[in-house]
C-alpha cells in the first residue's frame, strides 16, 4: 500500500451529496482483472460527452485541476456498492484526499487501504473549504497525518478523527493482512473450538 | 447476564483477537466469491504466494457479467467480461474452491443461491465482496459486504478486521395493507432516513409485520440495508427460517440439524436488549412505494407527487434533488402514476425469487405486457428459473409478451448487454436507481414485483391496488 504522511495541494470541489460508487467507477468498467487503466474512466459519465469528447464544464477536466490531489465533496460521499475499483481509480488519477462531512462505511474502509486518506470535517469546516475553492481557487491546504491536522492558507489549523490502527498501517505504507497473519497461532486455536 | 442483542451474541463468538485502539480480528463461516470483485483478490495471493485457508468455507458463482440469452444463442459477447468468467474459473480450479459456473444447474445470483443451497445460516459470519451480502442477514446472520483487499485477507486468513458497529432497531409495528409487500417496508424506511441513515449501524428488523413476511420477502428487506447506509441487516432466526433450511443440501441433516437448530433458538435478542438507535414504522400506514430520484433514499408512496427543491433550505440537499430531477426528466410537483415507462425489469437480487416470480405472474395471468413496454424477467438462479417452469409461470410471462431469461445481474447492474437506452425510464425491482446504473443515461424507478408487473400490464406507472381490487 502507498504510504501517506503529507500533503499539500490545491482542491477540487465536487459539492455533490450522495456521490455514490456507480458514479465514481461505473460497473461497465470493472470486467477488468487487473487494477489498471481506471484513472481513464473515473467519473467516466459526469466526464465526458455522448461523442466521448471530454466535458469542460466538470471540475476533473478544468485546466487548473490538473495535477490536483484533494477532493472536497458534498455529504455521504462513496455511497453504494464494495467495489475496491472506486478508491482505485480515485488513486490511479491522482486523488489522496478527501474532505466530506461523512463517508459510507465500506469505501472508507476500502480508502484507507489504498493510501488514500477520508477526512471527516463539520459542515461549517467543508463550507469554508468550498469557498475557498471559490475565492482563492490557486490557494493550498496542507495536510499531515501525523499529527492529524490540515492547514488552510490562512494558516488556521484543524484537527481531524482517523482510526488509529488505518493511521499506523498509512504512515507506514504496510496493509493489514500482515497484521492478521501474525496472530496465526490464536486464528488456528480458535478454528479448534469454533 | 446482561441481555444481549443478536449482533452482539454473533459478534462475541467470532472474535478471535483484539488489540486495544484496534479493529477485533473476527472469524469468518462463509465467504462467497464472484467474478467481479475477486480477481485481483486472487492476483494478490499469487504474488505472495498464499494459499486459501478454507476452501470448504468459500463458495463461488458467476453472476454480475454473466449472459443472460443461452450462450447457443448468444451471437457477440464482451470479450471482457468472458474473460472475467475464464478467470474466474482458471482461480476457482487453482485455489481449490467450489464454482457453481457457466454450466452449473445451481449457478445464480450470489445472494440467491447462498440461501438456496443452505450455505447461509443462522449464527453465521458471511461475507462477499459485494454490498448486497446484507441480504444474508434474513437467516439471523452476520452478513456484510466487503472489499478486494479484504477479499484476499479472508482467502489468505478466513479472517477479518472489523471495529465492532453501532446496532439500530427497526421495529415495524402491524399489518401490510393488500398490494404492499416487504419492498414498500425497506424503501419506506429509507426513504425516512436517508441513503446514509444507518452508517456504522447494524439493523435488526423486528416486529410483528416483520414476523409475518416469508424468508424471501425477508430476504429483500436485509437485502436493501447497504441502501440505508448500514452494512448489515439481520433478523432473528424462528420456525419459518428452519423450515425454510430444512432439507437444504448444504444445511446440516440428522443429529446434527437438531443440534444446530437448538443452538440457533438462542439466537434472537434478549428482552431488555438495548440498541444505540430505533425507529418504529407502522405496517398499517404503509402504501407501494416508489423512486424518484437518483438514489434509493428518495422514494415516495406511489400516489404522491415529486417533491419541489425550493421547499428545502439545505443547498447540498437541494442542489442534489435539483440535479437528481434533471437527470430523471422530472417536474417539481409531477405525479408519477401514469408516466409512460418503457421497460420494466423483474429481477436482481432483491426480488427475483421465486416468490417474487409468483407474486407478478399471479397478477398477469389472462393479461398481457402494454403495447412499447419491454417486460424483462430475469430469474435469481438457475434453480428458480427450473421451479417458475415447473409450476408454468415461464408461460405466463412468455404469453403476456415478456422476455424469459436465463438467471443473472443483468439489467440491474448492465454489465452484461441487457441495459437501458439513454433516457428510457425502468420501473425495477432492483436495489439502486442511481445514474446509468442500469445503462447510461437510462432513468430507473425502483419498485415492488407487484408495482412492476402492474406497471408492465399497463405500459405506465401504475398502483397496483387498482388492478387486485
Ligand atoms: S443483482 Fe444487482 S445488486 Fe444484486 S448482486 Fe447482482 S449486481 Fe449486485
Amino acid at each position: 500500500m502507498s504510504q501517506f504522511t503529507t500533503l499539500t495541494s490545491k482542491l477540487i470541489p465536487l459539492p455533490n451529496n450522495d456521490v455514490d460508487t456507480d458514479q465514481i467507477i461505473p460497473a461497465r468498467f470493472m470486467k477488468i482483472t487487473d487494477k489498471n487503466g481506471l484513472a481513464a474512466n473515473l467519473f467516466f459519465d459526469w466526464r465526458y460527452n455522448a461523442d466521448g469528447t471530454p466535458k469542460a464544464d466538470f471540475v476533473l477536466n478544468m485546466p487548473q485541476h490538473q495535477g490536483s490531489n484533494i477532493l472536497v465533496a458534498g455529504d455521504n460521499f462513496g455511497c453504494g456498492s464494495s467495489r475496491e475499483h472506486a478508491p482505485w481509480s480515485l488513486t490511479s488519477w491522482g486523488i489522496r484526499a478527501i474532505f466530506s462531512t461523512s463517508f459510507a462505511d465500506i469505501f472508507k474502509g476500502n480508502a484507507l487501504k489504498n493510501g488514500l486518506l477520508p477526512i471527516e470535517v463539520s459542515p461549517a469546516v467543508q463550507e469554508s473549504l468550498l469557498a475557498l475553492t471559490e475565492e482563492a481557487p490557486s490557494a493550498t491546504v496542507h495536510i499531515d497525518l501525523a499529527s492529524q491536522s490540515f492547514t488552510l492558507p490562512d494558516g488556521s489549523q484543524h484537527s481531524f478523527g482517523i482510526d488509529p490502527f488505518a493511521k499506523i498501517c498509512l504512515l507506514n505504507g504496510v496493509d493489514q493482512l500482515g497484521y492478521i497473519q501474525s496472530h496465526e497461532a490464536k486464528i488456528a486455536a480458535f478454528e479448534m473450538a469454533h | 447476564m446482561t441481555p444481549k442483542t443478536i449482533f452482539q451474541k454473533i459478534w462475541d463468538k467470532h472474535v478471535v483477537h483484539q488489540d486495544a485502539n484496534s479493529p477485533a480480528i473476527i472469524y469468518i463461516d462463509l465467504h462467497l466469491v464472484h467474478e467481479v470483485t475477486s480477481p485481483q483478490a486472487f492476483t494478490g495471493l499469487r504474488q505472495r504466494g498464499l494459499k486459501v485457508r478454507r476452501p470448504e468455507r468459500t463458495v463461488a458463482t458467476m453472476d454480475h457479467s454473466i449472459p443472460t440469452v443461452p450462450l447457443s444463442e448468444l451471437k457477440v459477447f464482451d470479450s471482457l467480461a468472458m474473460a472475467q468468467l475464464d478467470q474466474m474459473a482458471t482461480n476457482a480450479n487453482e485455489f481449490g474452491i467450489r464454482l457453481y459456473g457457466m454450466d452449473s444447474p445451481n449457478r445464480g445470483i450470489v445472494h440467491v443461491i447462498g440461501p438456496e443451497l443452505g450455505f447461509t445460516q443462522p449464527g453465521m459470519t458471511i461475507v462477499c465482496g459485494d454490498s448486497h451480502t446484507s441480504t444474508h442477514g434474513a437467516f439471523g446472520a452476520l452478513a456484510f459486504g466487503i472489499g478486494t483487499s479484504e477479499v484476499e485477507h479472508v482467502l489468505a486468513t478466513q479472517c477479518l478486521l472489523q471495529y465492532k458497529p453501532k446496532t439500530y432497531e427497526v421495529l415495524v409495528n402491524g399489518t401490510l395493507p393488500a398490494g404492499v409487500s416487504s419492498k414498500d417496508i425497506i424503501l419506506a424506511l429509507i426513504a425516512r432516513i436517508g441513503v446514509g441513515g444507518g452508517t456504522g449501524h447494524v439493523f435488526e428488523y423486528r416486529g410483528e409485520a416483520i414476523r409475518n413476511l416469508s424468508m424471501e420477502a425477508r430476504m429483500t428487506i436485509c437485502n436493501m440495508s447497504i441502501e440505508g447506509g448500514a452494512r448489515a441487516g439481520l433478523i432473528a432466526p424462528d420456525d419459518k427460517t428452519f423450515e425454510y433450511l430444512a432439507g437444504k443440501p448444504y444445511a446440516p441433516q440428522g443429529a446434527a440439524w437438531d443440534k444446530a437448530v437448538a443452538e440457533w433458538r438462542t439466537l434472537p435478542t434478549d428482552d431488555g436488549a438495548t440498541f444505540d438507535k430505533s425507529i418504529t414504522i407502522d405496517a398499517n400506514s404503509l402504501a407501494p412505494m416508489i423512486t424518484f430520484g437518483t438514489n434509493p433514499g428518495m422514494g415516495m408512496k406511489i400516489t404522491d407527487r415529486v417533491p419541489d427543491p425550493d421547499t428545502l433550505t439545505d443547498p447540498l440537499a437541494k442542489s442534489a434533488l435539483d440535479k437528481a430531477l434533471r437527470y430523471m426528466g422530472l417536474q417539481p410537483g409531477e405525479a408519477l402514476l401514469g408516466k409512460k415507462v418503457d421497460v420494466v425489469f423483474l429481477g436482481s437480487c432483491t426480488n427475483s425469487r421465486i416468490s417474487d416470480l409468483r407474486l407478478a405472474a399471479g397478477l398477469m395471468k389472462g393479461r398481457t405486457v402494454a403495447e412499447g413496454t419491454r417486460l424483462l424477467v430475469v430469474p435469481g438462479s438457475q434453480e428458480v428459473k427450473k421451479q417458475a417452469e415447473s409450476e408454468g409461470l415461464d408461460e405466463i410471462f412468455k404469453s403476456a409478451g415478456a422476455e424469459w431469461r436465463e438467471a443473472g445481474c443483468s439489467m440491474c447492474i448492465a454489465m452484461n448487454g441487457d441495459q437501458l437506452q439513454p433516457g428510457q425510464y425502468a420501473v425495477s425491482t432492483s436495489n439502486r436507481n442511481f445514474e446509468g446504473r442500469q445503462g447510461k443515461g437510462g432513468r430507473t424507478f425502483l419498485a415492488s414485483p407487484l408495482t412492476a408487473a402492474a406497471t408492465a400490464i399497463n405500459g405506465v406507472v401504475t398502483d397496483v391496488r387498482t388492478l387486485i381490487g
